[in-house]
């Protein structure tokens, strides 16, 4: 196989690999660079080392069952990742969303974004040699993880946003775990701030280095911090509020220069928001969940099914750990009331013969969620941009097609136009800036 | 300015060569002959609708309609905050469509992307190749006849 870059190379400059398996790509993608001395002539990009096949393997299954993969395309922001599959199905389907439901998104959206953002910083700034930023950052993005692995049950593959809602309330305590949360990474901003933005090693690295204009940005596709560091005013959340965004005051902050500190800076500034962001949210949700009393006389799932097969019994119901948070009480707080769309609460499934029956038909093959006709395309502000789905739905309880629209695809394929002419030693902290994930770039 | 007039000027413009305006689930799309692509984009992103942004392209795959593929596009006017979508039919006979690359540069990777998985050939385009599957793989994955489970011949180790 040539490549381009091998046909246009000239004979007197080197050829150089960076990756596939590289410890500065944030993933598997390789850089090809050809080079005079130091000096970057011309390069490519080749991606697709980590393409699984997410749109072949959703067209295979049901839109409840595809709902896990989503988790698996950004693994920085999962819960953002499940937001936008689970609203464009909303907006197909025309569900209500209860408002401590769109609340507890607000929160888990946010948290994931801040998390994202740390990620992508914490490695850019190791890789200009700055460990200790390195691990600040980790540090309070495991705070962050703890708040969300109480409430969803996992760091990463949360699967916890689903259509309708959200799978389960908040966990007990949640307050004093947000806030911790909150405080402990206003702390590490705080350091970080200090730590990097007058750096000169860091400076050198980033000020001025790979400009990108406003225009280019736009040509290029590019949304998200990236472009808001070129100064481009976007932001889906005030472009096209969707959940209660447009009640919550926050801003969007802008770069002047494009180059890869603004694409830091304007990072760093929008946690502070997302922070912001959150303690709004915050005061809008009550401390306990309805089911939070202590059940002591509550029969056993295997009891209560016994129970019910002569009479409905009249005592509650223990669930299972996993289960905590989505009881029937808190159905009305966390899921739409649509009933059709929605998973039934286990107490009925156990102890109901028409709770049974809806779960299996909610479940069943051909029988589940079942869209109208038509195509629907919805996006959220991701992590990197403008995550957006495109659904095309034909009836069936699958979808027809499903195309996700990575912020990242679009903002990679720049990556050769950025690095030219500038030094390797560049390459890095640049594609560092750009928040490269291969589960979303590669689907 | 509002949708509705860009819709109606775009359809003065173009008048037969455009199919159908309409909407679904509150997403306004056209639908075009693909011939006019390349002039309707043109059309759209000039002043004063500026559709400045490609936000996505890609194919659907509608096996046995008489015009198999249909292209998607995605464009997005940050001046007037509106998302449109504009669709093309494409026959597996003339599977071509005008390429996007000299407008957008991000067509250039999308547009590989749905050469890579769907097989549709973008006159103009400076460098269409395979983007995720690697040279030597067998079929388009995308499409609808090709199975979910299907196995590609080994591809032989490069000598060298």
């Amino acid at each position: 196989m040539t490549t381009r870059i091998q046909k246009e190379a000239r004979r007197e400059s080197m050829l150089l690999n960076m990756g596939p398996s590289h410890p500065a790509m944030h993933g598997t993608i390789r850089i090809m660079l050809e080079l005079d001395g130091e000096r970057i002539l011309n390069s490519e990009v080749e991606i697709g080392y980590l393409h699984r096949g997410f749109e072949k393997i959703c067209e295979n299954r049901t839109y409840f069952n595809l709902l896990p993969y989503t988790d698996r395309l950004n693994y920085v922001s999962p819960l953002i990742n499940n937001l936008g599959y689970v609203m464009t199905m909303e907006k197909m389907l025309g569900l209500e969303v209860p408002e401590h439901a769109q609340y507890i998104r607000v929160i888990m959206s946010e948290l994931s974004r801040i998390s994202d953002h740390l990620t992508c910083l914490a490695a850019m700034a190791m890789e200009c040699g700055a460990f200790t930023v390195f691990l600040y950052k980790i540090k309070a993005r495991e705070f962050i993880w703890d708040f969300i692995e109480r409430t969803t049950g996992a760091r990463m593959t949360t699967s916890y946003i689903r259509i309708g809602g959200v799978r389960a309330n908040l966990h007990e305590g949640w307050r004093e775990d947000l806030l911790k949360a909150i405080k402990e990474t206003r702390l590490v901003l705080k350091d970080v701030h200090a730590l990097l933005d007058k750096n000169k090693i860091f400076l050198n690295r980033t000020r001025d280095i790979a400009v990108v204009s406003p225009e280019m940005a736009i040509n290029y596709g590019w949304t998200g911090p990236c472009l808001r560091s070129t100064g481009v005013y976007y932001d889906v959340r005030k472009a096209h509020p969707y959940l209660v965004y447009d009640q919550l005051d926050f801003e969007v902050p802008l770069g002047e220069r494009g180059d890869n500190f603004d694409r830091y800076m304007v990072r760093m500034l929008e946690m502070e928001q997302s922070l912001r962001i959150i303690e709004q949210a915050m005061k809008k949700l009550p401390d306990s969940s309805p089911a939070s009393e202590l059940k002591t006389d509550a029969l056993e799932p295997a009891e209560a099914i016994k129970l019910a097969r002569q009479r409905r019994p009249e005592k509650k119901i223990k669930l299972s750990p996993n289960l905590q948070g989505m009881e029937k009480e808190n159905y009305p707080l966390i899921l739409s009331s649509d009933r059709r769309y929605i998973m039934p609460p286990k107490e009925d499934v156990y102890t109901t013969i028409e709770g049974l029956i809806r779960h299996f038909k909610y479940f069943m093959r051909g029988h589940g969620l079942r869209p109208p006709k038509g195509e629907v395309y919805f996006s959220v502000e991701g992590g990197n941009g403008e995550l957006g789905y495109y659904i095309v739905s034909d009836g069936t309880d699958k979808p027809y097609r499903l195309h996700l629209r990575a912020p990242c695809f679009h903002i990679v394929s720049a990556l050769e136009e950025m690095i030219e002419g500038h030094y390797i030693a560049d390459v890095i902290p640049t594609f560092g800036s750009l928040n490269m994930i291969g589960g979303e770039l590669d689907r | 300015m509002e949708k509705e007039v860009i819709l109606q000027a775009v359809q003065e413009r173009f008048q037969k060569d455009i199919l159908r305006v309409d909407q679904q689930f509150g997403d306004d799309f056209i639908q075009i002959k693909k011939e006019i692509l390349l002039p309707l984009v043109n059309f759209l992103r000039k002043e004063p609708y500026e559709f400045t942004l490609l936000l996505d392209l890609t194919c659907v795959d509608y096996l046995g309609d008489e015009e198999r593929f249909e292209m998607v596009y995605h464009l997005f006017s940050l001046k007037n905050n509106l998302r449109l979508r504009i669709k093309a039919r494409l026959k597996e006979s003339d599977l071509k469509i005008a390429s996007l690359t000299a407008i957008w540069k991000n067509a250039n990777w999308l547009e590989r992307e749905v050469f890579d998985m769907f097989g549709v050939h973008f006159e103009g385009h400076p460098d269409l190749r395979r983007i995720f599957m690697y040279d030597g793989f067998e079929g388009h994955p995308l499409r609808k006849d090709y199975p979910l489970r299907r196995r590609q011949p080994r591809i032989p180790l490069k000598k060298g």
